[in-house]
């Protein structure tokens, strides 16, 4: 590849410019998901306030423990990400290098842990439909919320993963600068997806815990 | 003994961005706009034909009351099938992704789009949700409506409605990837000099266009997402006998689906603009009105997605607000519409075939427009609501509207777009069958809806028969002026006149290079040192600029 060798892509005049459009871009792109999980947020707001005491009981299932490990585990990572970030702007390859393979890691140990939780949650039966263990009809809505939102985030988080596998490869190889602007667009990726944790914590696990 | 000495040339640089690789390969793998936008026109022109081909079917079993050749349930998933193609798989990229696509960055002096892989990635995504869209027809279709609406599409429909709305779902990253393309691009690409006031109508449509389908798209994406959840895995979401809220789904839908008709209509009017000007060779009357116009439709437009559910069950008080803001936006469509014709006041019209399409647009959208006052009166809705009358009244807008543009572009920048000319006769010919057979096809649909014949049925009362026979008959000229253009715009390819750069002697970058251009679109970044629309001096109203197209003039570029 002829384009290898140089950050710079058509058709941007300079790598200024370039880093600020795809910056931009990505922003723009993070607005789309920000409506996307509304649309989510938007239903399970309707559905908490139409059915407040339902949705205390189902949320009473839910398993906090690997909910919190996992907030740690997700927090980290995006620690791991930002210094990742800025020592990519300040050429420090292989402290850039470092963090993005810890953050792929604590990625996949979100997963791992998130994985132990869906056991468990399918061991207790509350997956929604005939059979339910929970008494009140509604509380399977709380329940259809929870697979389809946390499902929804692991599926964002593992696209992530799997694209800081790939710049991290790239990275390596050269085959995509240091300056290229890459990275700045895969760091605000994968904080959004955390900040939608942050988001899905409270809704799904904190409802009547005080 | 003399030495010969052979200077190796370079090899001759390629004439234009279509003699830069002439194998499928090339095509598939480019990342140049201009190709990018030909292979979406390729792509939703087949899909025009496939919805339009169900559509007819359906007119010709509406010719009796008691139909003639189809069970209901094929009735059924035929409209569905139209609505769900020319929805999603022709009008919402229609004039974005192919005209849009081939000349923001020439309008705008750039020499690509910002992200041209992502442009290409685009186009993949919407080949694949058109293929899930081809199998859902394939597999025996889907009865569900263009809408989804739930429990239906959840709990009782024997459709394929997974396959169809996973289809819509993947296409919608398609419009969201060249939505934020194009924001990008007119943010940042723009050559020394064109100031977002210099930009032409076109431009200015296309960015408000762009933002909408990045802020509702994914509201649909999550709408059947959810449905597709709770078809697939049994997660009650939308289900009554759980609590759960149709209502919502409804909510969720037209969020998008609203916008949507935007989407359709607001690149539509950027065509027009264009056409108007160039063949009125005026100034666009009140510029900066226009384009705060068309950003104040893009606005309001998402707040007026309540007028669709007056009759579901929804408040009142909702339901007034709705309604208010409905009315609201027909205030900028208004200014639009009287601006354009405005711009036509003392001009110098001729009546190229572009333009015969561009004047069919005003009148449709107006009468579009107007009864869509009608539907946004709340009392007036429970009336029509569920009739033909919506019907007519959305493929007004839609059709007559944004469909009537699409091809009015397509004329305009056919010489640009392909170096060749195409025969104007016959051109004038669809552009004036399309008008008549519009109306001939919705008018009776206006009267029938008001009389109250509901949409979406199978079998009718024989008093509506004369009103359907009408519509039908339409339909049929209409069919004739859209598989007319099929005919003589690829035969121009073979035996058209080569075009000269600037065949309507009209203002704006993309007439200033070749025709076809050359892939990196300008030889020099262009320096813009006027607006858009310089048919005249400003001081003087019209009359200095005695100058009308020439469709003879032969200079080469």
């Amino acid at each position: 590849m002829s384009e290898a060798s140089t950050a710079l892509r058509e058709p941007w005049p300079d790598l200024a410019r370039q880093r600020e459009g795809v910056t931009f871009g990505i922003w723009i792109f993070l607005a789309t998901e920000v409506l996307f999980f509304g649309g989510l947020f938007l239903g399970y707001s309707v559905y908490r306030t139409l059915y407040t005491e339902a949705f205390r009981e189902a949320a009473k299932e839910t398993e906090i423990f690997f909910g919190s490990i996992n907030t740690v585990v997700l927090l980290t990572s995006s620690m791991t990400m930002t210094v990742a970030v800025r020592a990519a702007d300040h050429g420090y390859r292989r402290l850039t290098l470092i963090c993005l393979w810890v953050t792929l890691l604590l990625g996949l140990g979100f997963l791992t842990g998130k994985g132990f939780e869906y056991n468990d949650d399918l061991t207790k039966g509350l997956f929604p439909g005939p059979g339910f263990p929970l008494p009140q009809p509604q509380e399977q809505i709380f329940w259809a919320f929870y697979w389809v939102m946390t499902g929804v985030h692991a599926i964002h988080l593992s696209v992530g993963i799997g694209v800081v596998a790939v710049v991290a490869v790239q990275l390596q190889r050269t085959v995509i600068k240091l300056e290229s602007g890459t990275l700045t667009a895969v760091g605000l990726y994968w904080h959004f997806v955390d900040l939608i944790w942050i988001t899905l914590v409270p809704l799904i696990y904190l409802v009547d815990r005080p | 003994m003399t030495a010969i000495t052979v200077v190796d040339l370079p090899p001759p640089k390629p004439a234009s961005y279509l003699d830069e690789g002439h194998t499928v390969w090339s095509w598939l793998t480019t990342t140049d706009h201009k190709r990018i936008g030909i292979l979406f026109a390729l792509s939703i022109t087949v899909f025009f034909f496939i919805a339009g081909v169900a559509i007819g079917l359906v007119r010709l079993e509406l010719l009796s009351p008691q139909g003639l050749f189809l069970t209901d349930d094929e009735y059924n998933r035929l409209f569905t099938i139209h609505g769900i193609t020319m929805v999603w798989f022709f009008l919402v990229p229609s004039i974005p992704t192919t005209l849009g696509n081939f000349l923001l960055p020439l309008m705008i002096g750039a020499r690509d789009l910002a992200f041209p892989r992502l442009n290409l990635m685009s186009w993949y995504l919407f080949t694949i949700g058109g293929i899930f869209t081809i199998y859902t027809l394939w597999a025996g279709g889907v009865d569900t409506g263009w809408t989804f609406y739930t429990p239906f599409s959840t709990l009782y429909s024997n459709g394929h409605v997974i396959a169809a709305a996973f289809g819509v779902f993947v296409t919608g990253f398609s419009s969201i990837a060249t939505g934020l393309n194009f924001i990008v691009t007119t943010h940042m690409l723009r050559a020394p000099g064109m100031t977002w006031f210099r930009l032409p109508l076109m431009v200015w449509a296309i960015y408000a266009v762009s933002l909408v389908m990045v802020l509702a798209t994914p509201v649909l994406a999550m709408s059947l997402l959810l449905v597709m959840a709770e078809r697939l895995l049994g997660v009650p979401i939308f289900n009554p006998n759980n609590g759960g809220d149709p209502l919502l789904f409804q909510h969720l839908f037209w969020f998008y689906s609203h916008p949507a008709v935007y989407i359709m209509i607001l690149p539509a009017m950027g065509v027009v603009s264009e056409v108007i000007t160039c063949f009125a060779r005026r100034r666009v009357f009140g510029y900066a009105g226009m384009v705060f116009a068309l950003l104040a439709i893009a606005v309001i437009g998402f707040m007026v997605w309540g007028h669709h559910m007056f009759v579901s069950g929804q408040s009142p008080y909702a339901s007034l607000v709705f309604s208010f803001l409905s009315f609201i936006v027909a205030v900028p469509s208004a200014i639009k519409t009287f601006n354009w014709t405005a711009t036509l006041y003392r001009g110098h019209i001729s009546f190229e075939s572009p333009m015969l399409y561009a004047l069919g647009f005003i009148g449709l959208f107006t009468v579009g427009g107007l009864t869509g006052l009608f539907l946004a009166s709340v009392p007036i809705d429970i009336q029509a609501h569920d009739t033909y009358f919506v019907i007519a009244h959305f493929h007004f807008i839609m059709v007559g509207g944004s469909v009537t543009a699409y091809f009015a572009g397509l004329h305009y920048w056919w010489p640009k777009i392909t170096g060749r000319m195409y025969l104007e006769t016959w051109a004038r010919v669809a552009a004036i069958f399309t008008f008549f057979g519009f109306m001939m096809t919705f008018m009776p649909q206006y009267i029938m809806g008001w009389l109250g014949m509901p949409r979406r049925y199978h079998h009718y009362a024989d008093v509506f028969q004369i009103w359907h026979v009408m519509s039908t008959g339409g339909a049929g000229i209409l069919a004739i002026a859209y598989v007319l253009p099929l005919i003589y715009l690829p035969l121009s390819l073979i035996r058209g006149a080569r075009a000269p750069a600037n065949p309507w002697q009209a203002t704006g970058l993309e007439w200033q290079t070749p025709s076809p251009p050359p892939k990196e679109n300008f030889e020099h970044t262009p320096i813009v040192t006027t607006g858009p629309y310089e048919y005249h001096p400003a001081a003087e109203p019209g009359l200095a600029e005695m100058q009308r197209p020439h469709r003879t003039q032969t200079e080469d570029a």
